[in-house]
């Protein structure tokens, strides 16, 4: 079977986490791309290829951050309006381009003031759907999501301890990781003692708003073999939206079942391109605005059945010594919401035996996923074999 | 029902218009497909399902069962603090209804699977749709 991608994550970069940066984002975004850049062993000169993602314009255009870091002429050069499911689409996107010699090496990044500037938390989608929404105040996103957690908890018989055990497993890696900024210990009790903030959804069932920036590094596969870390191979990329993924990102109501997002559309091809099945994934990385989106994305990826989310994270299974390892970061409900671009960082890192204190043991073929609900994105980055 | 709350008045546009219209009239009107005849919500100037141009204008009951509900108990923005807590509902009409969506009336609980009936409340120069819970109908 011939892949049809033949590139690797070669750098990953990160400006610190925080609630108030102090900076501009261009200047965020430059500070990541430098980091990733330098991370790879590459040359500035040697990246031709630049592409983000923002929402309701909270960053800056990538042909800023190209300036800025002084680039040389950029042949591929894409900025996407999309929220979380964009990362590993624009990995995929990227490496699609670097095996078709489009490009060489291609930075992949996000930056915002997402705490001290513009707050998608409570921030108005604009769209042809919103008009039946904010009059009624079902206006924020959070609320898009818990709909769909309440009819996935029903249907599987889920409940509050399948959500706390996500929340609280994750907190458990977020106390080994620096870089994340809620990192005090959670246990279950403590999670069901925390008030409803949007009913299914407690405060630590919510990512947490952070000013900062990330970006990783596509490469060829060839160009990755000589460059500093081993290569996180991108074996495959899919991107998926949905029939009738309605008339913007907050308009779900032609969608027919609320307990299944893209990843259960997605996955067949992701294996498939990949010559890989679940039973090869040794640790995920699946995003995680909220809580219940992590349950979803376990069953719709096949790493767990239908109906099985909770019990396989109440189980451990998704702890450092279990099966599946799952957002060893603590996800972006611990280490902080870079849209989901910090999800793909960590899993290369993981991959390139780069986790340090939450090193996964055994790495070579890490899950990635983007998005929650209608449309979303995912990648199967391993070793190099 | 008139109501004394702010909400926001939505912006009506050339494909939502009949559905605002008739609300006014405490009515409630979506649209079907003229080649499949599916139902489909929101309003939109082509088929979902087949694609096909044409927007027919029907008239539905508004009643039907929660498929899924959130309940807001925490005040997101200022102007929310003295509506909470309130729920929202995905509502499955009957009949092949679309699903529509709508606060639960009078703040009360709901859980998925409530029969609910549309009730409409009078803002200053829109008419809102929410869903109440169904009574028992006596034998």
């Amino acid at each position: 079977m011939t892949p049809r991608l033949r590139a690797a994550i070669t750098g990953v970069g990160y400006t610190p986490f925080s609630r108030e940066s102090g900076t501009s984002v261009l200047d965020l975004a430059a500070q990541a791309c430098a980091a990733a850049i330098e991370d790879a062993g590459l040359g500035s000169e040697e990246v031709d290829g630049i592409a983000s993602f923002m929402v309701m314009h909270d960053s800056v255009p990538s042909q800023a951050v190209a300036t800025v870091l002084g680039l040389p002429e950029q042949r591929l050069l894409l900025d996407v309006d999309l929220g979380g499911q964009a990362p590993c689409y624009l990995v995929t996107l990227a490496a699609a381009a670097v095996t078709a010699g489009m490009a060489r090496n291609v930075v992949v990044f996000r930056a915002m003031n997402g705490r001290s500037g513009s707050r998608v938390g409570t921030m108005q989608f604009a769209g042809m759907g919103a008009q039946y929404r904010y009059p009624v105040r079902y206006d924020a996103y959070m609320m898009y999501v818990a709909m769909w957690g309440q009819r996935f908890l029903h249907e599987t018989g889920g409940g509050a301890e399948d959500l706390g055990a996500v929340a609280v497993a994750q907190r458990r890696y977020a106390e080994r990781n620096p870089r994340a900024v809620r990192r005090a210990p959670l246990d279950l009790e403590a999670y069901l003692a925390s008030p409803y903030v949007v009913e299914p959804f407690r405060a630590p069932d919510c990512t947490i708003e952070v000013d900062g920036a990330c970006a990783v590094v596509v490469s060829s596969l060839d160009r990755a073999r000589d460059l500093r870390h081993p290569p996180a191979v991108v074996a495959s990329g899919a991107y998926r939206a949905g029939p009738r993924s309605g008339l913007d990102i907050g308009d779900h109501l032609l969608w027919d079942d609320y307990t299944r997002n893209y990843t259960s559309l997605l996955a067949g091809e992701l294996y498939g391109t990949a010559g890989l099945a679940p039973a090869d994934v040794q640790l995920a990385e699946i995003y995680d605005c909220f809580s219940s989106t992590v349950l979803i994305g376990l069953e719709g990826l096949g790493l767990c059945g239908r109906g099985e989310a909770g019990g396989f994270v109440r189980s451990g299974a998704t702890a450092l010594d279990g099966a599946l390892p799952t957002n060893t970061h603590g996800g972006l409900l611990a280490e902080g919401y870079l849209h989901g671009m910090n999800t793909v960082a960590e899993a290369a890192l993981q991959v390139q035996g780069r986790g340090g204190d939450r090193q996964v043991p055994r790495h070579e073929v890490c899950a990635v996923t983007s998005g929650a609900l209608m449309d979303g994105s995912a990648l199967l980055l391993t070793a190099d074999r | 029902m008139i109501s004394q709350d702010t909400s926001p008045p939505p912006q009506a546009d050339v494909e939502s218009a009949p559905f605002w219209e008739a609300l006014r009239a405490h009515r409630i009107v979506v649209q079907r497909c003229g080649s499949c005849g599916r139902l489909r919500f929101p309003p939109m100037p082509r088929c979902p399902h087949c694609g096909a141009p044409g927007r027919e204008q029907v008239q539905v009951q508004g009643t039907g069962v929660v498929y899924s509900f959130v309940r807001v108990h925490r005040a997101l923005t200022p102007a929310m603090r003295d509506e909470v807590p309130y729920s929202v509902v995905v509502v499955q009409l009957d009949g092949d209804g679309p699903r529509m969506i709508g606060r639960v009336d009078g703040g009360v609980d709901v859980s998925i699977g409530d029969a609910v009936v549309p009730c409409f409340v009078d803002h200053d120069g829109w008419t809102e749709l929410r869903f109440a819970p169904a009574r028992a109908e006596p034998p």
